[in-house]
């Protein structure tokens, strides 16, 4: 069994301590989405800016949950304030790749994994590395990221 | 007094040593472990008098169908059923009061009726319910509960006054709660309503009589109650169901079809269209030996003795950090606590516990409305059954240290 230490990194538990970007943006003119993990009640809410030039310039994160739901949504805030959409879709996949199981070890015949963009840093998400030794903690990871990709969305089909 | 050692050596799983922690199961409200009983049950009938039932003319046919009929006469024993065919097997608790929404409730629920349920139901319970509002378009009536997790009675008769059916649980799964279903099944009574109860977490912990709750339906699940998962049970009074229309419709469900039409077999088969889950009521019978074999009183015995020294040991070795919901005094509740834990997340505390080998359930439990009405998102939950000791808590309690050590802000 892994160790706990390969979950909850340092900096995994400065971002649930002290979250980036948290709280609320005026909508409109932000697009704001609501993203549930039915399993265990997280909530991540999550607020986003979409410039004319197509960069986010501004996100903001609500909602509650565990250690891992909020401190990736915070981790996230931080790597996605200031990017492109162009560059977020591909940070988006990279950390999605990152994420990525194969059951095939019991028997599962998973979906092929989604593979990184090359190229692509993922600087302090790489310390969620650790998660995937842990299947049932992947989802609370990725929450904040799909809530984003909801929310781009929406603030994109609003602008159009 | 039950020997829970002797108890423990019955369970296969309880064995299993993962990385030099023993394994300590405190997740049973949502599903108990299974003695070898059970499990040799099951494979024996595979192995010497696998067929199918009510429908072969041969020896092995007519075996697993009188082994299937003896697990119905267990069922209705083990809860004082009247007649063994007004007992209705079915996957589990869900299906079970989904049989009732969509029988008896279709059939009997018009538009501007109202029903009534509790705060503390499942979702088992409620969204059956739900969805046929949305369908039919009657009114669901909610009682509230107390600050302690029992039912707010107080409003009771006006909250029944002109209700067609009151539908409640039996136990709480979030809080461990023992309604009072006779008082219910008397006020709903007098009110012209029927009442339907959930009863998954009752049956596998107390000794259980339809008849002394008098209540109208009954509904539980065979693998909360050391029984096999795909089989669950629907108790109704005989002429509630004979009045009601099928559920399923196919096999075994039928007297006589023609290319006109068809007309329903006689209870309990109008209700159990197609092939039975056979090996898994056989499985569910030899769960009931099994706890039979125990006696239910000695199981809530042992329950409310080790309730009391959990809610005593996490309150003197975790203080105002625990926060543990539902009523405080054991003799009153079944052994499920559920309970925050300073500001760590309960989806976290559940990690942590896993560590050591403790398994414990983190979330809301299947039943939201609850959740909402307690002001939590979520809790740990760790719930007891008669396989479990003094040792399993202590185990939790020395865990929980770990969780507090790691994410202590």
């Amino acid at each position: 069994m892994p160790g706990l230490e390969d979950l909850y990194r340092e900096i995994i538990l400065d971002h649930y301590r002290s979250p980036r970007n948290r709280g609320e943006l005026a909508t409109p003119p932000a697009a704001r989405v609501e993203g549930f993990n039915p399993l265990c009640g997280d909530e991540v809410v999550v607020y986003v800016n979409v410039s004319d030039d197509g960069k986010i310039s501004d996100v903001a994160i609500d909602g509650q949950g565990c250690s891992i739901s909020q401190s990736s949504a915070s981790m996230m805030s931080a790597a996605v304030k200031g990017k492109t959409l162009a560059e977020v879709r591909d940070l988006n996949q990279t950390f999605k790749a990152m994420m990525s199981i194969h059951e095939t070890n019991i028997g599962g015949t998973a979906d092929e994994p989604m593979e990184p963009v090359e190229g692509v840093k993922l600087g302090d998400l790489e310390a969620l590395r650790g998660v995937v030794k842990f299947p049932t903690r992947i989802k609370c990871a990725t929450l904040g990221w799909n809530t984003l990709a909801e929310a781009i969305v929406e603030a994109t089909a609003e602008e159009a | 007094m039950l020997d829970v050692a002797a108890i423990k050596a019955d369970f296969p799983l309880l064995q299993q040593v993962y990385e030099g922690n023993p394994i300590v199961y405190l997740d049973s409200a949502s599903s108990s472990q299974k003695p070898r009983v059970v499990l040799d049950a099951m494979t024996e009938y595979y192995e010497t008098i696998n067929a199918n039932v009510h429908r072969g003319a041969y020896r092995i046919s007519d075996l697993a169908t009188r082994h299937m009929e003896a697990a119905r006469s267990k069922v209705a024993r083990f809860i004082g059923a009247p007649s063994s065919n007004e007992c209705i097997f079915v996957r589990n608790g869900t299906e079970a009061l989904n049989l009732v929404a969509h029988t008896w409730g279709k059939s009997n629920l018009k538009s501007g009726d109202s029903i009534v349920l509790t705060e503390l139901e499942h979702h088992a319970n409620i969204v059956p319910w739900q969805m046929l509002a949305q369908d039919i378009g009657f009114t669901i009536r909610w009682i509230p509960i107390t600050d302690d997790g029992q039912l707010d009675l107080s409003e009771l008769d006006r909250l029944l006054d002109g209700a067609k059916m009151l539908a409640v649980s039996a136990m709480s799964n979030v809080l461990g709660t023992i309604p009072p279903i006779r008082l219910l099944a008397d006020a709903a009574h007098a009110a012209g309503a029927i009442i339907v109860v959930d009863g998954s977490q009752y049956v596998p912990h107390l000794p259980t009589d339809v008849v002394a709750l008098d209540v109208d339906f009954f509904a539980f699940t065979g693998h909360k109650m050391c029984g096999p998962t795909g089989i669950g049970v629907l108790w109704g009074r005989t002429e509630l169901l004979e009045a009601m229309p099928p559920f399923l419709g196919g096999g075994s469900m039928i007297l006589k079809v023609t290319k006109e039409g068809f007309t329903t077999n006689e209870i309990p088969h109008k209700f159990e269209a197609g092939t039975p889950a056979i090996a898994e009521t056989i499985g569910l019978g030899a769960a009931i030996d099994y706890l039979s074999g125990l006696g239910m009183e000695a199981v809530r015995a042992h329950e409310v003795r080790l309730t009391a020294y959990a809610l005593r040991t996490l309150h003197e070795r975790h203080g105002d950090k625990i926060h543990i919901f539902g009523p405080s005094e054991p003799a009153i509740r079944g052994g499920v606590l559920s309970f925050t834990f300073g500001d760590v997340h309960p989806h976290d505390v559940a990690q942590v516990l896993d560590q050591k080998g403790v398994c414990v359930r983190a979330g809301h439990h299947c039943a939201k409305p609850l959740m909402s009405a307690l002001g939590v998102n979520a809790t740990s939950r760790a719930s007891m059954y008669l396989y479990n000791n003094e040792s399993d808590v202590d185990t939790l309690a020395d865990a929980l240290d770990d969780a507090y050590s790691m994410f202590a802000l």
